[in-house]
């Protein structure tokens, strides 16, 4: 006979488990798979996919090119400070989306507080695809920043002592030492910020709007379809869940997959001094 | 060959270190653990920064704080070898040892016989060849000053004796200044010349492992030092025994079957001190004049020759010892432990 306890166990598992793939058993199950598809082709599918293409990409590399060098800032130096910053990195994290869209109209809109200098300059971004990406890299970069610290902090500090010790200056040390050691934690934080840039819709929404072709996203087109045609909504949503577990299946498959790289593939640094 | 000079003050958690070592040829700092040597070598590399004091390579400064000179590690002519070795994972060996500048880094694979390691990651090295290959990455630079933290510590019981011998003679054949530093006196005295030995971030002793053995200055060094380290030529005898040659022509026996150079290891207190050889179990015999008595605690400390015995203050006084009395020292062939020294 089983015990009651183990009974209660598995009825919640069950209920939560159902109640989480129900509906996204249902986005694939209401249309047939060739129908999904050819929806994909539609105009509004068409133009969504490639503003989200551009501004995901756009927003993405900016993302990497600053956040790395700031996690690696955050993650191995001891400043006074140090704690705000990790506050003000996570701070986004916990913000409501709609808090987002209005707070980057506060900032960069026309009466906001960089609006005169950006109205000089000839500079106008809400509503335009510009506005897309900051509201991409606003709400994506802190996935990254945090994870890519962890990433950093996880590399033995002996070892960037033992590279200074070996002659290596700080840049050398970076690029050689905890840069590849780091890499496996910085591509699943770039897969996850990744997948938080392309699903972004509240700030963007408010700061950039939905004009087709230009600022509609793959979020956004989705919401703009559900009165107008539900099988591109679905078949939107469809695409999303499938590039969700591509990111998904990435990360985890990242650690491991890493570990090998390091120990046998990765491309043995010839010594670039004499 | 240049000595390195090193003098400085470091506010640590628990106390002051306070140092000041002239360091040429090979020398060793001991001490428990927490006593700030690690700190001591940190320093010496320029990753930790001293209050205030003076490091220098013969005439080139390192850190001064009067001066206001402060060299980045990478700018001191240094080769430190880590406790755990810190072998870059990701870097095949010959990257690994290439890393700190390629000009030596063949020559040295092949001196220290890790040519055939090469290829390899240091993940598939074991703790000994771990260590060849840290040796000889820190090497690569051509360094003024070789550095080791604690260099038998990450390595097993078994393969510590093997890799000692083996350091043994490398350090003696660099002709490099080199600190050592470790918390066993055992691996400072078969390593080294001489031996600092730290407490508390104080030098509270420095000499030769037999100096230290027979005039401890303080309680400390002489439950620390332990054992006297007496250097021969073993050779096993008919019946089971091993016969050790020492340097001075005296021939002692163990129970611990070795052959080559080795190390007799003699605690003191099992070392007995008599006007004329006694009759008893004790088969090993050294005679000599007494060099030093030193009394620590309720004990004496008396060296005859190259041996340190402790015995009860009392004894002493019953067998009315002075220094320049001529005496034999006595131990047990089964209190005779031998390591090897290659």
């Amino acid at each position: 006979m089983r015990r009651p306890f183990e009974i209660l166990l598995a009825v919640c598992a069950g209920l939560i488990l159902a109640f989480l793939t129900l509906p996204i058993l249902a986005l694939f199950l209401r249309i047939p798979p060739e129908d999904l598809l050819s929806q994909l082709t539609s105009d509004v599918a068409v133009d969504a996919l490639l503003v989200s293409l551009k501004t995901s990409l756009i927003a993405h590399a900016v993302v990497l090119f600053l956040g790395t060098p700031t996690a690696y800032l955050v993650a191995t130096r001891r400043f006074r400070g140090r704690s705000l910053v990790l506050t003000l990195i996570e701070l986004p994290l916990v913000l409501p989306p709609a808090v987002a869209g209005i707070a980057l109209f506060a900032a960069f809109g026309r009466a906001g507080l960089l609006g005169d200098t950006l109205d000089a300059a000839g500079i106008h971004i809400p509503f335009t695809q510009a506005a897309v990406v900051l509201a991409i890299i606003f709400v994506s970069s802190p996935f990254y920043l945090r994870l890519g610290i962890a990433a950093f902090e996880a590399v033995d500090a002996s070892l960037i002592d033992a590279s200074r010790t070996l002659g290596a200056g700080p840049r050398r040390t970076f690029f050689r030492v905890a840069l590849p050691l780091a890499a496996g934690g910085l591509s699943a934080a770039s897969a996850l910020a990744f997948a938080r840039g392309l699903g972004e819709f509240g700030a963007t929404i408010m700061f950039a709007g939905s004009l087709q072709g230009v600022t509609q996203t793959l979020p956004l087109a989705i919401y703009s379809q559900l009165d107008v045609d539900f099988d591109v909504a679905l078949a939107l949503g469809a695409f999303l869940v499938v590039v969700s577990v591509a990111v998904l299946l990435t990360v985890k498959l990242l650690p491991s997959w890493t570990r090998f790289t390091l120990l046998s593939l990765a491309p043995s640094g010839r010594s670039d001094s004499s | 060959m240049d000595s390195l000079h090193v003098a400085f003050t470091r506010a640590l958690r628990a106390f002051r270190l306070e140092l000041e070592l002239e360091v040429d040829g090979v020398v060793a700092l001991a001490g428990p653990s927490g006593a700030g040597k690690s700190t001591v070598l940190r320093t010496i590399a320029g990753l930790s920064k001293p209050d205030s004091g003076r490091v220098a390579l013969g005439e080139t400064s390192w850190f001064d704080s009067e001066r206001k000179i402060d060299l980045r590690p990478e700018e001191r002519s240094v080769g430190l070898v880590f406790q755990d070795y810190a072998l870059f994972p990701h870097m095949s060996v010959a990257d690994n040892v290439a890393y700190g500048g390629g000009k030596r880094s063949g020559d040295l694979l092949a001196r220290f016989g890790i040519e055939l390691l090469a290829p390899l990651k240091p993940g598939e090295l074991s703790g000994g060849e771990r260590q060849r290959v840290a040796l000889a990455r820190a090497l690569a630079r051509d360094p003024g000053v070789l550095l080791l933290d604690e260099p038998l510590a990450a390595l097993d019981a078994h393969t510590r004796a093997h890799v000692r011998a083996e350091l043994r003679s490398l350090l003696k054949g660099l002709d490099l200044p080199t600190l050592v530093v470790t918390h066993s006196f055992e691996d400072a005295a078969a390593l080294t010349e001489r031996i600092g030995v730290l407490v508390n971030g104080r030098l509270v002793q420095m000499g030769t492992a037999a100096d230290l053995v027979a005039a401890p200055t303080t309680p400390f060094v002489a439950d620390f030092t332990g054992a006297n380290l007496l250097t021969g030529r073993a050779r096993p005898t008919g019946d089971g025994l091993t016969e050790i040659a020492l340097v001075d022509g005296t021939l002692i026996v163990s129970t611990d079957r070795l052959t080559g150079q080795v190390g007799a290891v003699v605690h003191p207190w099992e070392v007995g001190i008599a006007r004329a050889q006694p009759v008893d179990s004790m088969q090993n015999h050294v005679r000599g004049a007494i060099e030093s008595l030193v009394p620590v605690a309720n004990r004496v400390r008396i060296r005859v020759g190259p041996l340190t015995a402790e015995i009860t203050a009392e004894s002493a006084a019953r067998l009315g010892l002075e220094p320049g009395d001529e005496v034999v020292a006595s131990f047990k062939a089964s209190g005779t432990r031998l390591i090897p020294l290659g």
